[in-house]
């Protein structure tokens, strides 16, 4: 049981080996609170996704299992979209159209697919639960990275629990460089830390 | 609205704001279908196609049963039917995320079963990359982008649907053609597959912010 919850974080992680969900890890990185956030909305939609696909595996016919899981998928992100936009709405301006686009994030509906309908409720639960922490990781690393650099800066807190501050990490005589924070730095971002993944498992 | 708010639109969606390199929409397809020019030209006309109907037929659903108003379908029918009922009580904006992206898988779905019975050619050149591009987020972005960000009236929504394909297939083209050439390339094994493609990306990616500079 431990093994389908830890297996997302590293050694299957969702990005970093299975290339899934791309889009948000580049477009909302630009900020490490942006990262954890979309990161949380994530983890939230995954498990929930993932419990009730587990449950219904049965009843579902199998030719149209896929629609039937992007509903499942779409009412669980639109819960993430109305609460983000009550509680959180600085965040949820910041991520704008990629909250909606949770829809559409592989790793969901790949998990869905791929696992939650062959295995019971706990461990399709614990499976979400660790593909959606693996996958706030590789966010929160990237946004980390070209926040520090792009803008001399380090925005943490948690959605809800603790209201984000700033660090001024690098200090005033920093000049950010400013690519970083643009889609360059993005692609440039993930590529490096795509390198340095197959670098260390080579050894 | 003129004819050259509209080219402007167009521009906008196809260099500036580029759906892959520059909204990072559409970025597993790109990876994925980029090694060969002959596919990537496929996966292209397809979302062309697709990415042109979806945002004509979202911005129908968002207009006239989603938005609250004296224009929504639902109202006119109650109306007609003699219930009390008013404009405002029917804003069903909040259920816009469902209801694309049904609305999208259903038609690509369909526009699948009409390809293979009437061109077979057709079908044999794009049916295998048609059921991906349901879980494509550049399709259900556009639809986002058109009604919800941008508010766009119907012929732009068709316009910047049309644009954004284009932009989408340039991105591929130019993406699978350097990836041919990498295929002979002296790339150290650790930087082989994903990672030099993502920083062949990125260099695309700073070609195409020079566009930003355009002003119309």
């Amino acid at each position: 049981m431990i093994k389908e919850f830890t297996k997302g974080i590293l050694k299957e992680n969702p990005v970093l080996v299975q290339a899934l969900g791309l889009c948000p890890t580049l477009a909302v990185t630009s900020t490490a609170y942006n990262g954890i956030g979309m990161g949380i909305a994530v983890i939230f939609v995954l498990t929930m996704s993932n419990i009730i696909v587990s449950l219904i595996k049965k009843t579902v016919p199998s030719k149209i299992r896929i629609p039937i899981f992007i509903t499942v998928i779409a009412t669980f992100v639109t819960i993430v979209k109305l609460v983000m936009a009550a509680y959180t709405p600085a965040l949820s301006k910041q991520l704008g159209i990629f909250i909606p686009l949770i829809v559409v994030n592989c790793i969901i509906l790949g998990r869905a697919e791929a696992f939650a309908s062959k295995n019971g409720v706990l461990a399709s639960a614990l499976d979400g639960l660790g593909m959606g922490i693996g996958f706030t990781l590789v966010l929160f690393v990237m946004g980390t990275i070209r926040e520090i650099l792009g803008s001399g800066t380090l925005t943490l807190g948690f959605p809800l629990l603790v209201n984000p501050f700033t660090i001024n990490v690098l200090g005033n005589g920093y000049n950010p460089a400013l690519l970083m924070i643009l889609p360059p730095g993005g692609f440039l971002t993930l590529g490096i830390l795509m390198w340095l993944k197959q670098l260390l498992l080579e050894k | 609205m003129t004819f050259g708010s509209l080219i402007a639109l167009s521009i906008s969606a196809i260099f500036i704001n580029n759906f892959v390199l520059s909204r990072f929409l559409g970025l597993c397809p790109f990876m994925g279908v980029s090694k060969k020019t002959e596919t990537a030209l496929g996966m292209g006309m397809a979302v062309i196609f697709v990415m042109t109907m979806s945002s004509a037929l979202t911005w129908i659903i968002w207009t006239y049963f989603l938005l609250p108003g004296k224009s929504n379908v639902l109202y006119l029918l109650f109306h007609a039917l003699g219930a009390n009922v008013r404009p405002e009580q029917f804003d069903f904006s909040y259920l816009e995320t469902i209801a694309f992206i049904l609305v999208i898988a259903t038609f690509v779905q369909l526009v699948e079963m009409i390809i293979q019975k009437s061109a077979p050619a057709l079908y044999e050149a794009l049916g295998i990359f048609l059921p991906l591009i349901t879980t494509n987020c550049s399709v259900l972005g556009v639809a986002e982008l058109n009604t919800m960000s941008m508010h766009l009236n119907f012929l732009e929504s068709l316009v910047h649907g049309i644009s954004a394909g284009i932009g989408f297939t340039i991105a591929l083209l130019l993406m699978s053609g350097i990836r041919e050439r990498l295929e002979l390339a002296d790339i150290p094994k650790p930087m082989q597959g994903l990672p030099i493609v993502f920083i062949t990306a990125a260099i695309m990616s700073i070609a195409f912010l020079g566009f930003s500079g355009l002003k119309f």
